[in-house]
């Protein structure tokens, strides 16, 4: 039973977590290439910089006495995730539109989006420094148990954990009501399919790229600040994990926000999977072995130093050998 | 009353102009059919009309309005709609979706305008929930077709819709335009298939190196001589 | 080209040469003459990234795996034998993981053919992923016992102790050779895919060389590397500062010789009828293949070339600081900055490369001095109005040369998208 708990904690819990933070990045990143045909690699800075909009916001509320039996940081999000959405908005009509205006490649859109994560990443340091800073400092991260019969653990997550899971469940649902019952929605979906064609029936184009900001920006600053409070704030939250979200929106598809999402969990899962010790599991197991054999005591797949480099394999062979993503023919 | 009228276009992709002074007129309940060699720029009409290529000189009048140069968002509102000739269907979307896309501009209530669509292509109605993708070429052609309509054009702009399909669903194809011109729409259309498309245009122009060449009703073109030797293959 | 270009580039070079007298008249010849051979490497680096977007469109992301790749190859190359390494079990046991590796790398190879024995369709996928687990396995249980024994025994394995200068051409070959497996792998993504696999190649290069301590004593660290001229103790003067500055002036002398070399071949290259064929293909793909030139052979002989550059460059920036830190690359300093140089140089352009490289690390290594300078100003002035002071200002002036990148870029983007000096195609050749 203990193995089975330390499975769960190590794998579905860290998977889950890790997934849905992928997963709330890739649509954005997904659905910022499905309108505009580049890829925003300022995402992993846009959600960063929502994280500091929560902390902002956080303190103002702390400052002002105002508590709740929730962290504040989750508290804050209404009025974080417009101010996020603003945000998003100005920068793509700072730096990204008057490169469209002027018909550039998408590969010089992609290269500002660099311009612009330097930027933010630059402004970030500048007014926070650069050392970590957390959303627990005045208020206690709550840790829940479920005590499992028959084990000596119990399965523990954190409560910014589960409102992370219950968020990412909200926001994937309301994103696909949205994109199959709104007329907005539908739109964006059409102009991902064929921009040429959404023009000539007339849809306006200039209020889909809005709507696209506006959900990207929010999401940005929703994954950010759910994994600022699950680990910590730093100026580099999110500028290491660009590539693993950007590992998940291939795999699902770029242009697919379905295929991103799913795309998210597998490369989460993928990374927690890969560096997992079975051995711990195969323990209760060790008085059957035939003699002379002895469990070693690492069997994971990979050194728990290359978490990362998992993501970064995926994507690479991803791309290599189903550039369109590898649920294609299954959804569209 | 004329609903289109261009006059003396001169239009084409940046570099030496394509239409070098094409003028049109269409009545209302026209089916007018534009023809012409390869190259003769009989796509560019449309989409100098539909503002989607620069118009240089010249100008084009719609119900009244010289609308020269407007945008697509604009024009559809005012009761233009077209079809290009090819990705002319959302391929993710349903075949409702795509309806539902044409009448993106509408606030109103538009179910009477898609009943009326299924009415018009009966085979799309069983296939509402499927993607467009999915459908034989003919039937995509019908769902363009029915996309374009939803927004109860006055006018409806056609590059080549009988182009790639197998000669029944090309026979289909000249059906339906005739169907939706009796339901009141004006259709404006290239047409590579010259003989046929001529035979059910109550207007024909001719074409050829970026001007006009011959006008008449379809059946004259047909029967005229100069005409049926250059262009429609004798 | 015409007369009036021709006195604007002039005017630009001159204006920043005016920039670096006066940083040598603020920091001091030590200082500057540091400032320069950081300038050089990476205006060579820039020319790399040059050869590969400029005269091809390559869109090679991966700048910093090919720098590391050299930085590594020095050290391999130039640093003293490990003889502790040497007289253990470790060769031996290496050699085994090595043979492990081609048995593992045969046994993919054969199975990617099995559909000569007709075996096809998915079960032939399912003996690739068979063999591939097979040759992991096969491999890592050779390699785990033989690192646990360097690492514990030797460290690591130190290097072969021989000229640096050799090094710097292994890491040029090294680089080179990465760059051919992926090239071959990738070059036929379209620009923005293969802008993403090639970040996430260097990425995947880092976390090896970061980790393989065995190899590479990953964060711990190499130090200290030999130079190739008498380093500052070496030189045999007993006053600090001048021997500071004759060694230094020393490696940037040699620096600038090779550079130069390199630069004219390259410029004779372009001028060639090979650099037109290039141009071609980079203009017209589909064209330059219905003319019948073998665009892909071309395309890998350039993305190799272009790596080889930066290669070399990279071996050079860790033999100046005489450390290789596996730690201390990041795609910011490492990867984008080169971009930047190229863009605010002007692609296609190998004096603009040049030009971009040296200017982009004199505004980088200077945007520090003078933002801090800025920040303590404002910091009296503040403090003057009687309002707190601001904290750390050192930490946050230095954070000041990120934000300034971003704003390079972008500018250069909207305002200069052809860069400060442009490619000028000569309209009549002579030749």
């Amino acid at each position: 039973m203990n193995e089975l708990v330390f499975f769960i904690n190590k794998v579905l819990v860290s998977g889950s977590v890790l997934g849905s933070v992928y997963a709330l990045g890739a649509v954005g990143v997904t659905l910022i290439f499905g309108i505009l045909r580049f890829a925003h690699f300022a995402h992993g800075d846009m959600m960063t910089m929502g994280a500091f909009v929560s902390f902002l916001l956080a303190a103002a509320f702390a400052a002002i006495g105002i508590q709740t039996p929730l962290p504040t940081g989750f508290i804050v999000l209404p009025f974080a995730l417009p101010i996020a959405a603003a945000l998003a908005l100005s920068i793509d009509r700072g730096f990204y539109k008057p490169l469209r205006d002027r018909g550039v490649r998408p590969v010089t859109l992609l290269i500002a989006s660099i311009g612009v994560t330097l930027m933010i990443q630059g402004l970030i340091r500048l007014f926070f420094g650069v050392s970590n800073r957390s959303f627990f400092e005045n208020e206690a991260k709550e840790i829940f148990r479920i005590a499992v019969i028959g084990a000596k653990r119990s399965i523990s997550f954190s409560e910014p954990q589960v409102l992370l899971i219950i968020t990412t469940v909200v926001a994937v649902t309301a994103l696909h009501l949205f994109l199959t019952r709104s007329r907005l929605g539908k739109g964006m979906r059409a102009m991902a399919d064929n921009a040429d064609l959404a023009r000539v029936s007339g849809i306006n184009t200039g209020e889909v790229v809005r709507a696209t900001w506006i959900i990207a920006g929010s999401l940005a600053c929703l994954a950010g600040t759910m994994l600022a409070l699950d680990v910590s704030l730093k100026p580099d939250l999110a500028f290491n994990i660009v590539l693993p979200i950007f590992a998940a929106a291939i795999v699902g598809g770029l242009g697919h926000p379905y295929g991103a999402i799913a795309g998210g969990f597998l490369v989460g899962f993928a990374e927690t999977l890969a560096v997992f010790n079975w051995s711990s599991v195969l323990r209760p197991f060790k008085d059957v072995l035939p003699d002379g054999w002895t469990l070693p005591s690492n069997l994971s797949l990979v050194p728990t130093d290359y978490k990362l480099t998992v993501a970064f394999v995926i994507l690479v062979i991803v791309l290599l050998f189903r550039p369109t993503g590898i649920f294609k023919g299954a959804s569209t | 009353m004329t609903l289109i009228a261009a006059s003396g276009l001169v239009a084409g992709y940046g570099g030496a102009p394509i239409l070098n002074g094409v003028d049109l007129e269409v009545e209302p309940d026209d089916i007018a059919v534009i023809v012409g060699p390869n190259g003769a720029g009989k796509s560019t009409v449309l989409k100098a009309i539909f503002g989607l290529v620069a118009v240089a000189e010249g100008n084009v009048v719609f119900d009244g309005d010289d609308i020269t140069n407007a945008a697509p968002d604009t024009l559809v509102p005012m009761g233009m709609s077209f079809v290009p000739q090819e990705f002319n269907i959302f391929t993710s979307m349903t075949v409702e979706e795509n309806l539902e896309m044409g009448a993106y501009i509408r606030r109103d209530d538009f179910s009477e305008t898609m009943a009326s669509v299924y009415d018009m292509f009966p085979d799309l109605l069983s296939k509402r929930r499927q993607k467009a993708g999915e459908l034989s070429g003919g039937q995509r052609q019908m769902v363009a077709m029915g996309r374009a309509l939803m927004s109860k054009p006055k006018l409806l702009l056609m590059d080549e819709p009988s182009a790639g399909l197998s000669p029944i669903y090309m026979e289909q194809v000249f059906e339906h335009v005739q169907r939706v011109n009796r339901a009141g729409v004006c259709v404006l259309m290239v047409e590579q298939n010259a003989r046929r498309a001529l035979a059910i245009a109550s207007k024909g122009l001719v074409i050829a190196n970026g001007r006009n060449r011959f006008t008449g009703t379809g059946q004259d073109l047909i029967n005229d001589p100069d005409v049926a030797k250059s262009f429609l293959g004798g | 080209m015409s007369t009036g270009d021709n006195r604007r580039d002039a005017l630009l070079i001159a204006g920043l040469g005016v920039i670096i007298v006066g940083v040598w008249l603020w920091l001091g010849s030590a200082s500057t003459i540091q400032l320069m051979v950081s300038a050089v490497s990476y205006a060579l680096i820039a020319l790399g990234l040059n050869v590969q977007w400029g005269y091809a469109g390559q869109f090679n992301f991966g700048v910093m795996g090919f720098l590391m790749l050299g930085g590594y190859a020095v050290v391999l190359t130039s640093f003293p034998v490990n003889e502790a390494f040497w007289s253990s079990d470790g060769p031996n046991l290496l050699g085994r993981a090595i043979v492990a590796a081609l048995l593992g790398l045969a046994l993919v190879l054969a199975a990617h053919r099995v559909d000569r024995i007709g075996i096809r369709g998915r079960a032939k996928v399912f003996v690739v992923v068979v063999a591939y687990a097979l040759a992991y396995l096969g491999y890592r249980s050779q390699i785990d016992p033989a690192t646990v024994l360097i690492e514990s025994e030797a460290g690591f394995v130190g290097g072969f102790g021989l000229h640096p200068i050799l090094g710097w051409l292994v890491g040029g070959i090294l680089a080179g050779i990465v760059a051919y497996l992926v090239g071959k792998a990738c070059l036929g993504l379209r620009t923005d895919y293969l802008a993403i696999a090639t970040i996430g190649i260097a990425e995947i290069i880092r976390a090896l060389l970061k980790n393989m301590d065995w190899l590479t004593r990953g964060t711990l660290t190499v130090s200290p590397l030999p130079w190739p001229v008498p380093t500052a103790l070496e030189t045999g003067i007993d006053d600090a500062t001048l021997s500071l500055i004759t060694a230094r002036a020393g490696f940037l002398s040699l620096l600038v010789v090779l550079i130069a070399v390199i630069f004219v071949l390259l410029q004779r290259a372009y001028a060639a009828p090979w650099g037109r064929m290039m141009r071609a293909i980079r203009d017209n793909h589909i064209a330059a293949e219905a003319m019948g030139k073998d665009v892909k052979a071309r395309q890998l002989e350039i993305f190799v070339l272009g790596a080889f550059l930066m290669g070399i460059g990279g071996a050079m920036l860790s033999t100046y600081v005489q450390l290789f830190d596996p730690g201390g690359y990041q795609p910011i300093n490492h990867t984008f900055i080169v971009w930047v140089m190229v863009i605010v140089g002007g692609a296609g352009s190998n004096v603009g490369a040049l030009f971009g490289g040296v200017l982009i690390i004199v505004a980088w290594n200077m945007s520090e001095p003078v933002s801090r300078l800025l920040f303590q100003q404002l910091d009296t002035l503040v403090q003057a109005i009687g309002w707190a002071g601001i904290p750390d200002v050192d930490a946050r002036a230095l954070q000041m040369r990120v934000f300034l990148l971003g704003v390079v870029i972008t500018i250069a983007l909207r305002y200069a998208p052809r860069g400060l000096i442009p490619e000028r195609i000569r309209r009549h050749e002579d030749e």
